[in-house]
């Protein structure tokens, strides 16, 4: 076990070379480095470089409802069309429910429910599935949406979510931001360098459904608020708490914006944001503005009145402007919202954590301080422990140390906080693997082998120990891995990856060295 | 270059001498923390708990007091406030008012904001909704559950199963006592304890397998050699290990503690407390139960 041809020594040495390599960029400036070499660097977490981090989740009670109040339509205009009496037409927790008056047209009635269910294939896979449930019992009908169903409208609402963060977030122009899908619906958002969450969350916080409708003139809004309502319109507010009455038709919604962008008004100078309509938008855009000339109109922002200006000309270009006393900030916030268009459902916010780069910054100081000094204190400890041997298996643990840094930037694993308690962690239980073997020879060595069969004895004896306890160290950091979140996963991946080269150091290049040594000397004694 | 033996070289201490005051020891570690897990419960931190936490950095002359009495005006609900390390850096926690993060949890750092502009830097927020909180513990249960199953196999593949009923014991007993003094001390349970927690075991773990190494050896070594001298001399031929590896561990576990920041020395101190009863378990109970349990000696049958 104690000899080793040229090309093992070799073949270490290249290896070794390669982790020291990985590990360079992150000691010198990248620019001095040839181009030939890996440029990675470690790739700090959150709580490092400071940013935040939001676990957000789709709202799917908002979805199945509006989903139910389409099926509630859709149940509603096949019966008045083909003139079967129905009553108790409502919204359940699980869907749908209507009764349906006369008893002859109870079979009808089953049949056009059923005429709904197919003539809504959402894509060619679920074309031969039924997306409803229908129950009867007498003549009530419970219509509800099946679980496939439900799974698949969430899944695609989650999908299209995501699509949408992501654009609202390229809006407010951060570097490199993170979204994931996580789970069944949710996603996980990392914006580095992101120190007032505050604004990430407006834009997140609303669901930017926009709408134009007209404004009802027909009763003053004194009127209205005591509760003499039209059953066509409703009451909304704007940002002031004043109400509106606006009718509940829709003029032309936000899905027809083509384009948004913040501007300044040509005679105020005040911040605006100009708007332009798709096509079949515009016209109808045209169309309403035609109709109402002289006629307010309101500017609805997820249920809120942005503004209500009169239309004083129609306006058939298909663009126009909106003034809401913005801010530069918040009028280039809503021109990204309408950009990116409309979430399906309101995004809930689960957990935020929010570092500040200050604070990140302090950790990477305080972090490397211990680092280095419980390094030292090891380092010195074990000269003392071992003399001659505990060189050697410092030089393991310092080349140990350079692995670690080496296998993280070479696999881009996140180095959080604890990431680095795992690193100084490491540094103490790596030089474990060391003691072990050195405390064999020392055995073998008092009970009268020579030097030279006490170290082969020591390195065989110890080696099954090692792994049988570096494996329990790795089961527990390995579980980690897999059931850790965030912060604690990094402190199981350097502790994993310690737990590895802590193996390697101490069962190759200190035996190699010791071995060198034990050839080329043939020491009489061992010093240990 | 001379070495430094620590431990003399023929140590004969006889560590099974003790082993009843060990037993009472443990037992009695073990009854007075599960009886302040249960009666005084965790000091849990909003990971476990949800809620809002906030870290500011502020000027000298804004008083902790001055601070406390500005925002309970506010109506944010129960408000703890202390300081984080330095005298300047003050951890704000309010709890969570309801199911998601609501807008009150929100607003709450706006209105500390804007209350107390000018004079504080707000350096960290935290806001965990109790979905997730929930979960967090539902997860840090499951890790440690799963890691105690995987280690009890490990140690029944390798070993014996005696060895892997006491090696279970002894792990058992270090977590009870380690989550019993986080209980006692009131010290902040958050989800960076929980990885020090799968440290602890992975550590004790670590220690008892060498002892335990070191014990199957010698009963194949030494075959008419009584069972309690045997666990003796196992525990006096690895002592110098486990000494110099407890050592070096605490070495850098102390330099994290006192130089590796705030944030960390919730961790660094359950790793601390985990890494003296790991090593007092494995040398006094871990051992001790091998001696009940009745271990094969003849290894020439199978």
């Amino acid at each position: 076990m104690l000899y080793f041809s040229i090309t093992k020594k070799l073949i270490l040495f290249i290896f070794c070379l390669i982790l020291g390599l990985l590990a360079l960029p992150n000691f010198v400036n990248n620019d001095a480095l040839p181009s030939f070499l890996p440029k990675n660097t470690l790739n700090l977490g959150l709580d490092l470089k400071g940013g935040s981090y939001l676990l957000l989740e789709v709202d799917t009670e908002t979805i199945k409802k509006e989903k139910s109040e389409i099926l509630l339509d859709d149940i509603r205009s096949v019966l008045r069309k083909n003139r079967i009496k129905y009553t108790g037409l409502k919204i359940t927790k699980s869907g749908v429910r209507v009764s349906i008056i006369d008893e002859e047209q109870i079979n009808t009635a089953k049949n056009l429910i059923n005429s709904i269910n197919q003539v809504n294939p959402n894509n060619f896979l679920t074309q031969n599935v039924s997306e409803l449930n229908i129950e009867s019992s007498g003549s009530t009908f419970d219509i509800s949406f099946t679980n496939d169903a439900l799974r698949s409208k969430y899944r695609s609402a989650v999908n299209q979510s995501i699509e949408i963060v992501r654009r609202r977030i390229d809006g407010l122009g951060v570097t490199e931001p993170s979204i994931q899908r996580q789970g069944n619906n949710r996603i996980l958002l990392e914006v580095p360098g992101l120190d007032d969450p505050a604004r990430l969350k407006d834009l997140l916080g609303q669901t930017a459904k926009l709408n134009f409708r007209m404004v009802d003139t027909s009763i003053s809004i004194s009127d209205a608020l005591r509760g003499k309502i039209p059953p066509r319109s409703e009451i909304l507010y704007d940002k002031d708490a004043i109400p509106w009455l606006v009718n509940k038709k829709i003029l032309v919604s936000g899905e027809r914006l083509a384009d948004a962008q913040a501007g300044f008004d040509q005679m105020t100078n005040t911040p605006v944001v100009n708007f332009r309509f798709d096509v079949t938008g515009g016209k109808s855009f045209a169309r309403a503005t035609s109709d109402n000339v002289g006629k307010p109109f309101a500017i609805i922002l997820d249920n809120q009145v942005i503004s209500a200006p009169t239309i004083r000309q129609p306006i058939l270009g298909g663009s126009g402007q909106i003034e809401g006393g913005f801010t530069v900030e918040s009028a280039n916030d809503l021109a990204v919202l309408l950009r990116a268009g409309a979430l399906p459902a309101p995004l809930n916010i689960l957990e935020e954590r929010t570092i500040g780069p200050g604070l990140g910054a302090d950790s990477i100081n305080s972090g490397t301080i211990a680092t280095i000094i419980g390094m030292i204190l090891v380092l010195i400890f074990i000269f003392i422990s071992y003399g001659r041997f505990g060189i050697y298996a410092n030089i393991a643990l310092s080349l140990n140390l350079i692995f670690i840094i080496g296998i993280l930037s070479l696999l881009q694993a996140t180095l959080t906080l604890p990431g680095i308690a795992g690193i100084v962690l490491t540094i103490g239980m790596a030089v474990d693997a060391n003691v072990i073997i050195f405390e064999r020879i020392r055995e073998e060595y008092d009970s009268g082998k020579t030097p030279f069969s006490a170290v082969e004895a020591g390195y065989n004896r110890a080696l099954r120990t090692i792994l049988d306890a570096n494996i329990t160290t790795l089961i527990a950091s390995l579980i980690l891995i897999f059931l850790g979140t965030g912060p604690v996963k990094g402190f199981a991946v350097t502790l994993s990856i310690g737990v590895i080269t802590s193996f390697f150091t101490a069962f190759l290049i200190t035996r190699v060295i010791i071995a060198n040594w034990l050839v080329k000397r043939k020491p009489g004694e061992l010093p240990i | 270059m001379k070495s430094i033996r620590w431990i003399k070289k023929d140590l004969k201490v006889n560590f099974l001498n003790i082993k009843n005051i060990a037993t009472i020891i443990s037992i009695v570690a073990l009854i007075t923390s599960i009886f302040f897990i249960f009666f005084k419960n965790l000091n849990f931190g909003i990971d476990f708990k949800g809620g809002t936490l906030i870290e500011i950095k502020k000027d000298r002359d804004l008083t902790i007091s001055s601070i406390r009495s500005q925002l309970s005006d506010l109506g944010l609900g129960d408000i703890q406030i202390q300081t984080f390390g330095s005298a300047d850096v003050v951890l704000i926690r309010i709890e969570n008012s309801s199911d998601l993060i609501s807008n009150a949890d929100m607003n709450s750092i706006n209105t500390i904001k804007t209350n107390l502009e000018s004079k504080i830097e707000i350096q960290r927020t935290e806001i965990v909704g109790p979905k997730v909180s929930s979960e967090l513990v539902q997860k840090g249960l499951i890790a440690i559950i799963v890691a105690i199953i995987l280690m009890l196999f490990y140690i029944w593949i390798r070993f014996e199963w005696q060895f892997s009923i006491g090696a279970i014991i002894a792990l058992i007993h270090d977590i009870i006592i380690t989550i019993g003094i986080f209980s006692f001390f009131q010290i902040e349970f958050n989800l960076s304890i929980i990885a020090a927690l799968l440290t602890i075991i992975g550590y004790s773990m670590n220690d008892t397998v060498v002892v335990y190494d070191r014990i199957r050896e010698n009963l194949r070594k030494y075959k008419s050699l009584e069972i309690y001298q045997l666990i003796n001399q196992s525990l006096n031929e690895t002592m110098s290990r486990t000494v110099l590896t407890s050592f070096t561990t605490l070495l850098a576990l102390f330099s994290l503690y006192f130089l590796g920041g705030e944030v960390l020395k919730g961790f660094t101190l359950a790793m601390i407390i985990g890494v003296f009863i790991g090593t007092y378990s494995s040398i006094f109970i871990a051992s001790q139960i091998i001696l009940y349990l009745n271990v094969k000696r003849d290894w020439s049958k199978n």
